[in-house]
């Protein structure tokens, strides 16, 4: 391919041609790279999962309206779940955690960058599984359709029987699939983690995103797991004749839901425990001082780990089990209350005796705070399990569990993005649209979810693609829809924002924040190597070291 | 860029865990939770079938073929202490026995399939049992298959002369999931031939 | 913020007139003891978590205002404060014991419900869930009807509670009408049971509330507390074999020969299916398609045109027939009360 009888000064020289570039993206396995191409994905399935929902809550403005049909209806919401769970949030954090993670432990990459890079394809595959189902087969009703079983797909529902043709396998497939990235995915981070820390890094030296990220990762190896499992048992009934839930040959439906939760809910922790990553990286900068109480957080988040594998029924409380059941689940679904509270405490710690600065990161984890907290204590109601014979499948589930994925992940997520944007792309985001965004998002984040609690305690359940009137459903469903609008533009002003300042936003520097993690010791964007030389630390904030070289942290730890 | 060389005293050094053992025992991790579910499904439905050949009625105890399977983790557990003595050959032997081994369960794994599904009447849509058995025992078969594979294509790479003394490290996280599929099975074992019989 | 929001809302339903609530789904107008003993636990549990809301949230709100960053700041970092092992211990042992708290207002309420021995003089019903419509059978009554639960209203001092057990023939349902009790699910293999007692005549609404297929939307529940009388009366009637008039002979004939008796029941004919609801008092109900439809004949003659323009996605099927075959069906079903 080289044309070398003539050397041509510029051949050398010549930029990469489009090709060229899209050749290097497609084959990195620079963790970098790959936590880029997690997160363009997953704003792509976000927006693709925001549609999904406006439509919902447009055929819900009113009573009895037509906008779209049940089957259509119920299609979207098992779309939007699936796609936001498996395809925006999961990805996004995982994109988080690859760039993030080798950065801030003194690491050139991740400990098996080829795995990685395997993960990311599988998960990009899964996703693209999930929506070829709108086009994949045509003949009867379902068959060439979107899965529309909810994302938690219960049996007898997924048996060939009321689910005819393959939308329900393109739903299984797609996650077992991504499932096995997502594994990958836990594989390195926990390898990472443990083999690749730099010289003077222990354990009790890491910055908490890397602890918090490596708890998560150890859930999904114990939670996504069982999901593999029960979706391979659900191919055997489906395609080999098999009846694991198979309630006509003595199969159970209530089995499926056990293995179903066992994954659900870690999965929820999976996706929370990266967002208290975020949180405790960014409230420390922004209030001043270092994250209050490091050991209890650690202590904290292993505790979560624990014991979030053990409170899995308390999605069940309806199903009819032994009162005996029903308490244990209580006692462990509340007891979670109790390491979750300490974390919002020490963050409050945090700030305490700070200097607050207003910087759109820190808004949207200060928002985080208070959102959270709300989300645990509704989660708290649900806990008290006759309670929850009310709230559960009702639309206070659906306002509990979206405070926490959107009012408490995603927020977090948001400052995320503007406190790394700088050192990803090496260029500053506008501050001044960062605040609108903040503005608009929060104000129709709380029209929306603030207002859905109260059809749940009167009565609406979830899932129902009309309701009737009379039922004192109405207004407040209309106010729900409305603050979608809200959330929509503060979404494409986020998006604006970071397109724009990719673009034209002023250079950032290495460490615009003054922070302490050892990101911001090297470049923005950091060098394919991550680093010069390999550092070696003394403290938690090797940075505050250099800068205190007084006062160094590492006399006081 | 800047130089973060807060350094670290000469006489402390700094000894990390190896990845590729860490890697293997996480994916270990993650094996163990499928099987377990796969096992709490045998378990649930021991007893629960409405019809069909029951377990004690067809199934016979595979211990021929278990001493086979478990010998092959002493075997393989040989083979890579020779290797890590640098003793190639030896190391050749051990690990050709354990495929070997490997595949004579395998085989015992096969015929007892066919004996069950042609003579016994009993296949994955026959009733809970068959299809709580045939899934598990199927899972562990999987496993072995692969492994086995994996085991094939180190001793490819023997036969051609690229396995040496300093791979004893791979070797050793191989011989892991081995031992893993050998440690399932004495669970799969345990549950299908023991207590659900 | 939603608690408060929630806590007034629930607060307002509460102190409202039982008999007029804000709706007549609400979880916080309780007519029966299951739902008035979740009721209880829900206000000790709102009063909690209040409280820990207002408490938690007043100390975020003070940290965030003040300790801003003032325009007249010296640039110099404040206070470097890792930790404290006393605050930890503090907010550690304190919400432990609200969590003891609460588990065990849980737990009386759990047996309260759970544990209630069913007394003799209680009424039997099977429940059973069909995708998209609800079976009810009064076994010791030798009744069988859909739809429309009747139960009779229960003294305080001299109960008369219903226990239901809960079957499906297909996939989960969930029985909930809030004002009677918590929702408990209809899981095919799986029966469950529940009691209600309600202490006030009256009708009771509610709906599926576990995803059960198209039209889980629609698959209503209205219950009918009636006193001891108009009970007994009803229990009755349903009882009677369907009166045939000569009448509606010509759409009697139709009903049995086209395919209507596959699936449906008319007392005291050859019809006897079971896939769907028995038709024996159709008229003895006050709507159709479990809820979907008020019961009247335009509404029966669409539902049999064309259910799919009333309940699309539902199971039966638009028998073909022409108007005047129509209007002699509709006719004969208007007959059977």
């Amino acid at each position: 391919m080289s044309t070398e009888s003539i050397a041509w000064p510029n051949t050398a020289a010549a930029s990469p041609s489009f090709v060229d570039h899209l050749h290097e993206w497609v084959t990195t396995v620079d963790h970098k790279r790959l936590g880029i191409l997690y997160i363009v994905y997953a704003l792509i399935f976000l927006v693709i999962g925001g549609i999904e929902a406006t439509v919902m809550r447009i055929q819900l403005i009113r009573p009895h309206n037509d906008f779209v049909s049940p089957q259509v209806f119920n299609r979207m919401f098992t779309m939007h779940g699936t796609t936001m769970i498996f395809f925006v949030v999961m990805p996004v954090l995982f994109g988080f955690a690859n760039y993030l993670i080798p950065l801030m432990i003194g690491a050139r990459d991740m400990a098996f960058p080829r795995l990685n890079a395997f993960s990311f394809w599988m998960t990009a595959f899964g996703g693209l599984l999930l929506y070829f189902s709108l086009v994949g087969a045509n003949g009867l009703y379902g068959a060439g359709n979107a899965p529309d079983v909810g994302w938690f797909a219960y049996a007898p529902l997924t048996s060939q029987t009321f689910s005819v043709g393959h939308s329900t396998d393109f739903w299984t497939l797609a996650l077992l699939v991504s499932g096995l990235g997502s594994i990958g995915t836990a594989i390195n981070i926990i390898a990472t983690v443990l083999c690749m820390r730099c010289p003077g890094m222990t354990l009790a030296k890491m910055p908490l995103f890397a602890w918090l990220n490596f708890v998560m990762a150890g859930l999904v190896i114990l939670a996504v797991s069982p999901l593999t499992a029960a979706q391979i048992m659900l191919v055997v009934d489906r395609y080999l004749g098999g009846h694991f839930f198979d309630t006509q040959a003595g199969g159970s439906a209530v089995i499926w839901m056990h293995f179903f939760w066992v994954f659900g809910h870690p999965e929820v922790y999976v996706l929370v425990l990266p967002a208290f990553a975020f949180a405790s990286e960014i409230i420390p900068v922004f209030s001043r001082k270092p994250i209050f109480g490091y050991p209890v957080m650690v202590g904290a988040t292993i505790a979560i780990g624990f014991i979030s594998m053990s409170v899995w029924a308390h999605h069940m409380f309806t199903v009819g089990m032994s009162a005996a059941a029903n308490n244990f689940f209580v006692i462990s679904t509340m007891a979670i209350a109790v390491p979750t509270g300490i974390k919002i405490f020490n963050w409050l710690g945090t700030m305490w005796g700070g200097k607050i600065e207003f910087k759109t990161p820190m808004l949207f984890c200060i928002a985080f705070l208070f959102q959270f907290l709300i989300a645990g204590l509704t989660g708290i109601m649900q806990g008290a399990a006759p309670f929850d014979w009310h709230l559960g499948n009702s639309y206070f589930v659906v306002a509990h569990f979206h405070y926490v994925i959107v009012g408490g992940i995603l927020f977090c997520l948001f400052g995320a993005f503007y406190y790394w944007f700088p050192k990803m792309s090496g260029k500053m985001y506008s501050e001044t649209l960062g605040k609108l965004h903040f503005w608009l998002f929060i104000v129709g984040f709380h029209m929306t979810f603030d207002f859905m609690h109260i059809p749940g305690l009167l009565g609406m359940p979830r899932r129902i693609y009309t309701y009737e009137p009379g039922r004192g459903w109405d207004t407040w469903n209309l106010v729900v829809t409305i603050g979608v609008f809200f959330q929509a533009a503060g979404i494409l002003v986020f998006l604006g924002n970071l397109i724009w300042s990719y673009f034209r936003g002023r250079p950032a520097g290495n460490d615009p924040w003054d922070a302490w993690t050892l990101e911001w010791s090297t470049n923005s964007p950091p060098p394919a190597y991550n680093f010069y030389t390999i550092p070696s630390v003394q403290s938690r904030r090797p940075l505050w070291d250099l800068k205190h070289p007084d006062d160094p942290d590492w006399k006081y730890e | 860029m800047s130089a973060t060389s807060t350094t670290l005293p000469p006489e402390l050094e700094w000894k990390l865990p190896a990845r590729g053992q860490v890697g293997m025992s996480a994916l270990i991790g993650a094996e163990s939770a499928i099987f377990t579910i796969f096992v709490v499904a045998y378990l649930f439905y021991i007893g629960k079938s409405l019809s069909g050949p029951m377990p004690k009625d067809v199934l016979s105890v595979p211990i021929f073929y278990t001493i086979c399977l478990l010998s092959s983790s002493l075997t393989i557990h040989l083979a890579a202490r020779s290797l890590r003595g640098g003793k190639v050959r030896s190391f050749a032997a051990w690990w050709l026995l354990t495929i070997t081994l490997g595949a004579i369960f395998l085989y015992g794994t096969a015929s007892e399939w066919h004996r069950l599904i042609y003579k016994e009447g009993l296949t994955i849509t026959t009733n809970l049992f068959g299809t709580t058995y045939y899934s598990l025992v199927g899972l562990h078969g999987f496993h072995v298959i692969v492994g086995l594979l994996a085991l094939g294509s180190v001793m490819a790479f023997t036969i051609f002369g690229a396995v040496k003394h300093e791979h004893a490290e791979r070797i050793d996280v191989l011989s892991l999931y081995w031992h893993f599929v050998d440690a399932v099975w004495v669970v799969v074992f345990t549950v299908v031939y023991l207590i659900g019989r | 913020m939603s608690p408060v929001v929630v806590w007034i809302c629930g607060a307002t339903a509460a102190f409202a007139d039982t008999a007029q609530p804000l709706s007549p789904t609400s979880i916080f107008a309780p007519a029966s003891t299951p739902a008035k003993s979740i009721f209880g636990l829900s206000l000790f549990v709102l009063a909690v978590t209040g409280a820990i809301f207002l408490i938690v949230f007043a100390l975020l709100l003070y940290s965030v205002v003040k300790f801003r960053k003032r325009k007249n700041d010296d640039g110099r970092e404040p206070p470097q404060v890792y930790g404290s092992n006393q605050v930890e211990l503090a907010w550690t042992v304190i919400p432990v014991l609200i969590v003891v708290a609460l588990f065990m207002a849980t737990a009386r309420v759990i047996a309260s419900v759970q544990k209630t021995v069913r007394p003799d003089n209680a009424i039997e019903v099977v429940a059973i869930g069909h995708q998209f419509w609800w079976e009810y059978r009064y076994p010791t009554l030798g009744v069988v009807t859909a739809n429309e639960l009747h139960v009779p209203v229960s003294d305080e001092n001299h109960p008369t509670p219903t226990f239901i057990k809960l079957l499906s023939a297909d996939t989960d349902h969930s029985f909930w009408v809030p004002r009677l009790a918590g929702k408990t699910d209809l899981i095919p293999n799986h029966p469950n049971s529940m009691w209600i007692d309600p202490h006030d005549p009256g009708v009771y609404l509610g709906q599926c509330a576990q995803y059960c297929g198209t039209q889980h939307a629609k698959m209503l529940l209205r219950v009918y507390v009636q006193s001891q009388d108009e009970f007994a009366r009803w229990i009755q009637e349903q009882r009677q074999p369907a009166i045939a008039g000569d009448a509606v002979s010509q759409g009697q004939r139709i009903f049995e020969t086209t395919a209507c008796i596959n699936c449906h029941t008319v007392a005291g004919t050859v019809a006897n299916g079971r896939f769907g609801p028995d038709l024996t008092h159709l008229m003895s109900r006050d709507t159709i398609a479990a809820g979907a439809a008020k019961n009247t004949p335009e509404n029966l003659r669409q539902w049999i045109l064309s259910p799919a323009a009333i309940k699309p996605g539902s199971l039966m099927p638009a028998m073909q027939l022409s108007d005047a075959e129509l209007d002699a069906l509709t006719a004969y079903l208007e007959t059977l009360r």
